[in-house]
């Protein structure tokens, strides 16, 4: 963390997150052209290190895994000194949404950029003496700012769930280490000698939890960011078909995530670039499938959950009793009521509905003949622009730091198991451990080199 | 007041820090004195009669290699010798000897007696002189005065010493020895913050009642090994030591009497080291394991005394005598002396400026257990640095100050300097996140041309140094340009001395990465120079670990790069409001030398570190 060079390439989304017909990605550092040039093709096939300072370029960008286009852009080339930052800076503008941004910036870190810290382009025009003195106060506010938002965001951000996942992790880990480090410091004072095999097994088992986890966060697709969003309604509304519906619409990017709770499913849908998740999507395909009843106990337990609720209710019956419990739920949240099944006649009471629900939007729809879909993006639209429902920068940058960190301390634990494999000594073996250990602790912001210490003395019975 | 002598530098106390700095400092050329309260104590061992260990004896390697005396000394009088870690990587191998005590003093006394420009008396210092925060003397118990310019103070476990033998406790040094009492008091009225440690040590036993016959030998290595990169010593009688263990027997008197331990009834206060716990602490805090290593240990060869290792404690003399005799071996065991611990002053370290000496006052240094560190070898290492440069003030030269990436003894004052300690210090190969390059073989390699430069290298060691330099620098290039085709006649060749064929071609210098290649067989193959031992193994370790080797060294230049933007000492915290609190706080009383050292400081962010930045940056243009 401290290591952080004042000198290597950084990376960063530089447009708002929101609605927005272009989104940049700002790359700046000595290395920036050749780095971008490893995922950028140009029309003219023409690599950017060979054209000249302040061109727009265009071209493509391909994801480094799957050799798929992610989205078609345009590079802006501004060589050293003539930047905002006096380094080379490529500026990659491409489709907006957050999607393809993260996609584009998790190929970037691949490459070797490093995520730019808060306010770190500014902090870098000014030791570059691109901004003058009397800005310098203005640089340091921006960084004391940004770091302590986004390290109440981080700290917020982390789920119970995903930081005791890495603390077990972590925890295995320093159990090796610390093993291996009292062996090698204190060879005479009888530790238990340490079994290899163990160790790798260990460590597979680590790699392969970094896996599942890199597996829902990977390939620009985040994990933990987007609008936690429930579908609610009794059986036989049409929850299934509006999942469909919005899953199904071309600009949605669907995904299976495994969630939170391991019970549950989440799918990602991309709604002109405002990442829904919605929540227990097994569930909502089981109960219309089997046409279970719906306990009004598990809407409660969804209602609690989400930060936008899409409550649905057949405008072709009346209602009931189930009906107005739902209703009672909805009560001082975001929820948007859908009456379902517009191409039939309406038997709904719908001031009944605005009576007990006065915050909430009511939109007809028929999820058969896809009416109403453009209505309702454009209320949750609304709703996440102007109301500020969630998702903000810092949780994003949390996310693609999180899963960068992870690649990395999973490119340590491979070169480990690649060490014992080749029976290199341990005391090797373990720099690349500890490297891992320490990458691990920067998603937690646990990393300090005296755990091990401490840790070797509390673990043996050492001492002459 | 009467002046009984003037000298450039004063070192109080001649333990392993003392004379190392006192030798350092008169070999550059400053006319030293160095004050010991008891002359026929010069070097004292009074713990463990050995040196060195993983990363101890690296810090001997690196003192030797810098210009310092203990490995010389180590060499002369040790009286068994084993290779530690064999089986591990070349970084964490390490030399442990077994010192013979009293040989080892006298030619340490004599060391110092014979050097030019030192001059070692009996003294007990009771004041340090200073006016405007400037060292100017010392006066002794008996009100003479010696002015000098600098002090280095290596008073190890004698500031206000105190000694615990279970109920009874008495004031004094180690082995029945003064403390200094009215030192510490001195130290206050100049501002020095004192800190109060404890330490311990076993009971030494007669060898004649011993029965060695119930435990297990433990010989020396039949190659013979040597700390320094001077010494020659081809051939040394070793004596052995012995193993043997506690058992429940020995467990259940403790637990018996544990009431009785000084720790737990309170009478002790200081903060003992997690690493040497007594034998009661041992039980206490791992009482799963039914048995406790110990190591019989000869404290020299003159002598009956042997030294029970593991069996540190304080326990009153009645439970000394019965859980000893419990032990395998010591049936009949009869106590010379017994084991005792002891209490005593000394500063924190977060005083000190990476150079050792203190920030406030101008020429006062402090080196050793004096700093809150511990062991022979970790004293060593800070008296010689404090030495060189006491001496480089008096010279007007900059000090020499190591970094983390160039030695174990950077590490170790870093740590002491920039994270303080809250208990006696040991180092440990741990502890160095550069492990890989700070290697005990290569020390020469890093240091000895600083140790040149700062005028402490004779001409001897230098051309000795030089002539390996540049040996292991040719032969590396001859290897690396010397490249063989995979041809019918060279895979023959290879495979007639059991090496494996060659598939591409490649330089004699990747072949010597492969398994079970070494220089020795391609010397045969491919008539290559003979070179030595120390040689042919710098060539071999820097073409197997080059992978690892060059890892490290890109996470070096990384860190330089903070490392080298230095915090000028009149820098104002307070004016920056952007930092936090806590990181202002800490800034201010640790008032780190660079960047890099101000990131190590706990609770200083990386956020702080740019704020940092900018304000330097700032207050540079303005300058211009």
């Amino acid at each position: 963390m401290l290591n952080k060079e004042i000198n290597d390439t950084i990376a960063a989304i530089a447009t708002p997150p929101g609605e927005g017909g272009i989104g940049i990605i700002r790359v700046s550092g000595k290395n920036s052209i050749n780095i971008v040039d490893k995922i950028f093709v140009a029309g003219d096939k023409r690599a950017l290190s060979e054209r000249h300072s302040h061109r727009a370029i265009y071209g493509k960008i391909y994801d480094l895994h799957d050799k798929k286009v992610i989205d078609e852009v345009i590079c802006l080339l501004m060589r050293e000194p003539h930047s905002y930052t006096k380094e080379n800076i490529v500026e990659v503008q491409c489709h907006g949404g957050m999607v393809v941004l993260r996609n584009i910036l998790a190929n970037l870190l691949e490459n070797g950029v490093r995520l730019a810290e808060p306010g770190e382009f500014t902090k870098r025009a000014f030791l570059n003496g691109r901004i003058d003195l009397a800005q310098a106060q203005a640089v340091m506010d921006i960084i004391r700012a940004k770091t302590e938002a986004s390290l109440k965001m981080a700290s917020g951000h982390l789920s119970g769930y995903f930081s005791s996942q890495i603390n077990q992790m972590r925890e295995l880990l320093l159990d090796v280490i610390v093993h291996y480090e009292a062996v090698i410091d204190f060879p005479e004072e009888g530790v238990d000698e340490i079994d290899n095999i163990q160790v790798m097994e260990k460590i597979g088992e680590v790699r392969s939890k970094i896996g599942n986890m890199l597996a829902s966060a990977n390939t620009g697709r985040i994990l933990r960011d987007g609008i936690v969003t429930a579908i609610v309604g009794k059986p036989n509304v049409g929850k299934s078909s509006l999942l469909n519906l919005l899953l199904r619409d071309e600009r949605a990017i669907v995904t299976d995530v495994p969630g939170t709770t391991r019970d549950s499913i989440e799918e990602y849908a991309d709604i002109d670039g405002i990442p829904l998740r919605i929540i227990d999507t097994a569930g909502i395909r089981q109960t219309e499938d089997r046409i279970e009843k719906i306990g009004v106990d598990k809407s409660l337990t969804y209602i609690k959950k989400a930060g936008l609720i899409l409550a649905l209710f057949d405008a072709s019956r009346k209602l009931d009793t189930d009906d107005q419990k739902i209703m009672a739920l909805l009560k001082n949240k975001n929820a948007v009521i859908v009456l379902n099944k517009s191409d039939l006649p309406q038997a709904f009471d719908e001031n009944c509905m605005k009576i007990n629900c006065p915050d909430s939007k009511i939109i007809h729809m028929s999820t058969v003949e896809q009416d109403g879909l453009t209505e309702l993006i454009q209320i949750i639209k609304k709703m996440v622009y102007n109301d500020n429902i969630v998702s903000n920068e810092g949780e994003f940058v949390n996310d693609v730091r999180q899963a960068d960190a992870l690649k990395k301390a999973d490119s340590h634990l491979s070169d480990a198991l690649k060490g014992l494999d080749n029976d290199i000594p341990e005391d090797l073996v373990v720099i690349d451990l500890r490297s891992a250990w320490e990458k691990l602790g920067d998603i937690t912001g646990d990393t300090v080199n005296e755990d091990i210490i401490n840790e070797i003395f509390s673990r043996f019975c050492i001492g002459k | 007041m009467f002046i009984a002598g003037s000298y450039d530098i004063v070192v109080i106390g001649a333990g392993h820090a003392g004379v190392e700095a006192g030798l350092a400092a008169a070999r550059i050329g400053c006319k030293t004195l160095l004050a010991t309260l008891n002359l026929d104590n010069i070097a004292l061992m009074p713990c463990n009669p050995s040196v060195g260990g993983p990363a101890k004896g690296h810090l001997v390697r690196e003192v030797d290699a810098l210009g310092g005396q203990m490995g010389i000394n180590a060499d002369k009088t040790c009286i068994q010798y084993r290779m530690l870690n064999t089986s591990k990587g070349p970084a964490v191998q390490a030399l442990r000897a077994q010192a013979d005590k009293k040989v080892y003093q006298l030619l340490m006394k004599q060391t110092c007696e014979n050097q030019e420009n030192l001059d070692v008396k009996q003294l007990l210092i009771e004041k340090i002189l200073t006016q405007d925060n400037a060292v100017t003397g010392v006066q002794v118990e008996t009100g003479e005065v010696y002015t000098c310019h600098c002090i280095v103070l290596a008073s190890g476990t004698y500031l206000r010493g105190r000694v615990i033998i279970g109920e009874k406790t008495y004031e004094g040094g180690p082995v029945g020895q003064r403390a200094a009492m009215e030192l510490s008091k001195s130290l206050k009225k100049n501002g020095v913050k004192l800190m109060r440690f404890k330490t311990g040590t076993p009971a030494r036993v007669d060898k004649r009642t011993l029965d060695f016959s119930k435990m297990q030998i433990q010989n020396g290595d039949d190659e013979t090994h040597n700390f320094s990169f001077m010494s020659d010593i081809s051939t040394r009688e070793q004596v052995p030591c012995w193993l043997t263990y506690t058992n429940e027997k020995t467990h259940k008197i403790l637990r018996d009497n544990i009431d009785r331990a000084p720790m737990a009834n309170g009478i002790i206060e200081g903060v003992g080291p997690r690493y040497c716990p007594s034998i009661e602490t041992k039980i206490i805090r791992f009482p799963d394991k039914d048995k406790h290593q110990l190591f019989i240990e000869p404290e020299g060869v003159h002598t009956n005394e042997m030294y029970v290792q593991g069996m540190s404690t304080s326990m009153p003399i009645d439970v000394q005598f019965e859980f000893l005799k419990t032990i395998s071996g010591l049936e009949n065991v009869e106590i010379m002396r017994p084991g005792y611990a002891i209490e005593y002053d000394c500063l924190d370290p977060l005083q000190l400026q990476p150079s050792l000496e203190h920030k406030n006052i101008n020429g006062f240094f402090s080196a050793g257990q004096s700093n809150g560190t511990s062991g022979y070898e970790e004293a060593a290492a800070q008296g010689l640095i404090a030495g060189i440069n006491a001496a480089m003030k008096i010279k007007g030269r900059p000090p020499l100050i190591l970094k983390r990436s160039e030695a174990y003894i950077g590490v170790l004052i870093d740590d002491l300097v920039t994270k303080g300690t809250e208990e006696p210090y040991r180092m440990m190969t741990s502890r160095a996140e550069y492990r890989l390059i700070l290697r005990q073989d290569n020390a020469d390699m890093r240091l000895t041309e600083k140790g040149r430069q700062v005028g402490l290298v004779d001409d001897e060691r230098y051309a000795v140094y030089t002539k390996k330099r540049d040996k292991i620098n040719e032969i590396s290039k001859l290897l690396k340009a010397k490249k063989i085709n995979p041809s019918g006649e060279i895979n023959k060749v290879l495979q007639e001395n059991g090496l494996d064929e060659i598939h591409t071609s490649l330089t004699l210098y990747d072949l010597l990465k492969r398994k079970n290649v070494d220089y020795g067989r391609l010397q045969n193959i491919f008539n290559l120079p003979v070179v030595n031992i120390a040689v042919k193994k710098q060539v071999e370790i820097n073409a197997v670990y080059e992978g690892y080797i060059n890892k490290q060294q890109e996470q070096i230049e990384r860190m330089e790069k903070l490392e080298n933007k230095k915090i000028p000492a009149d820098i104002d915290y307070k004016q920056i409001d952007n930092l936090r609190d806590e990181a202002r706080e800490k800034l201010l009383q640790i008032r780190p030398v660079s960047l890099g050292q101000a990131g190590r400081i706990s609770g200083v962010s990386p956020a702080d570190i740019s704020i940092l930045l900018i304000y330097l940056e700032q207050r540079t243009r303005r300058s211009e």
